[in-house]
């Protein structure tokens, strides 16, 4: 089934860079949803069917660990796969975020191909 | 609280190479751009007016400072439009926020490796400066220590000031040696 994925990331170029990286996947998608931090995350999840979130660390008004704890947090969601893609590469923040239940991490600066690596190693 | 945030210093080798392997990587990966690293010098924030684009991202620990880019206008064109595969002719916002988060890469890969030095550190939200003839003031004392890139026939400056916090908590016991000091 094709998949409706929601980038989350407060820069414009890097979800845009990501909608490219998409199209370039063999895994089928139906839309691409955009949200500039977690709390508009959140409210995106509330209103729309989503099936993939690729989400920065790193944001104004709520990050994307604090987000991933929300999802995690909702029994609707609790299985939702959750890839982050950020800046952040200390071992501390990439055992934090598997703590919180995270699908998988990418470090920035990142290839199509690592992207395309991990969006094919998860279950949908 | 670690054993490393006793560090006093950072030696400003290290810091200018952990500078060039985070920028060489992200403009390496990210922009498909063989920039070449020039000899690291020391500065105080310029006192002369300044020109371009400027980004700038804080960092706060056991160390606080702040890190960014510079180039000019016509330079961050042309690398945002290699980030973004489109042509940019001047400045606009997606140019600024292209610069903000090739910023965002550049010192946040630096501030990865310098962790190992100095704990824990976070990062801010870049804020990108376009505009000619500003001038800059920064309340530290402390030199911040740069390393021009040739890119692109331009050049493009990373620098970063980075100290101690003040008032931080001191650890007793098996702290490692201080850095060497130049």
């Amino acid at each position: 089934m094709p998949l409706d994925v929601l980038i989350v990331d407060d820069s414009a170029a890097i979800r845009k860079i990501l909608q490219r990286v998409l199209a370039q996947t063999d895994v089928p998608i139906n839309r691409v949803l955009e949200a500039g931090d977690g709390k508009e995350a959140l409210e995106l999840l509330r209103t729309e069917k989503v099936s993939l979130v690729l989400s920065d660390i790193n944001m104004p008004n709520m990050d994307g660990l604090q987000f991933l704890t929300e999802v995690r947090a909702n029994e609707e969601w609790k299985n939702l796969p959750v890839l982050m893609i950020t800046t952040e590469g200390s071992q501390a923040k990439v055992m934090e975020a598997a703590q919180l239940g995270a699908t998988g991490y990418v470090r920035k600066p990142f290839t199509a191909e690592q992207i395309k690596e991990k969006l094919a190693s998860i279950r949908y | 609280m670690t054993e490393t945030s006793q560090i006093d210093r950072l030696d400003d080798g290290l810091v200018s190479e952990s500078l060039c392997r985070a920028t060489l990587d992200v403009f390496g990966t990210m922009l498909g751009v063989d920039a070449v690293a020039g000899d690291r010098f020391k500065e105080k924030v310029p006192p002369h007016p300044s020109h371009g684009v400027v980004s700038l991202i804080g960092m706060a620990g056991s160390w606080v400072g702040t890190g960014g880019m510079s180039c000019s206008a016509e330079l961050a064109c042309k690398l945002s439009g290699r980030f973004l595969m489109a042509e940019y002719e001047s400045v606009n916002d997606e140019v600024l926020d292209a610069m903000g988060e090739l910023t965002n890469m550049v010192i946040g890969n630096f501030k990865n490796e310098i962790e190992q030095h100095v704990g824990a550190l976070g990062l801010s939200i870049p804020t990108v400066i376009f505009g000619r003839n500003f001038v800059a003031r920064s309340a530290t004392e402390n030199d911040w220590i740069a390393v021009p890139f040739d890119c692109e026939g331009e050049t493009l400056t990373v620098k970063v000031c980075l100290s101690p916090r003040a008032n931080r908590p001191v650890v007793r016991g098996h702290a490692p040696p201080p850095f060497m000091v130049e």
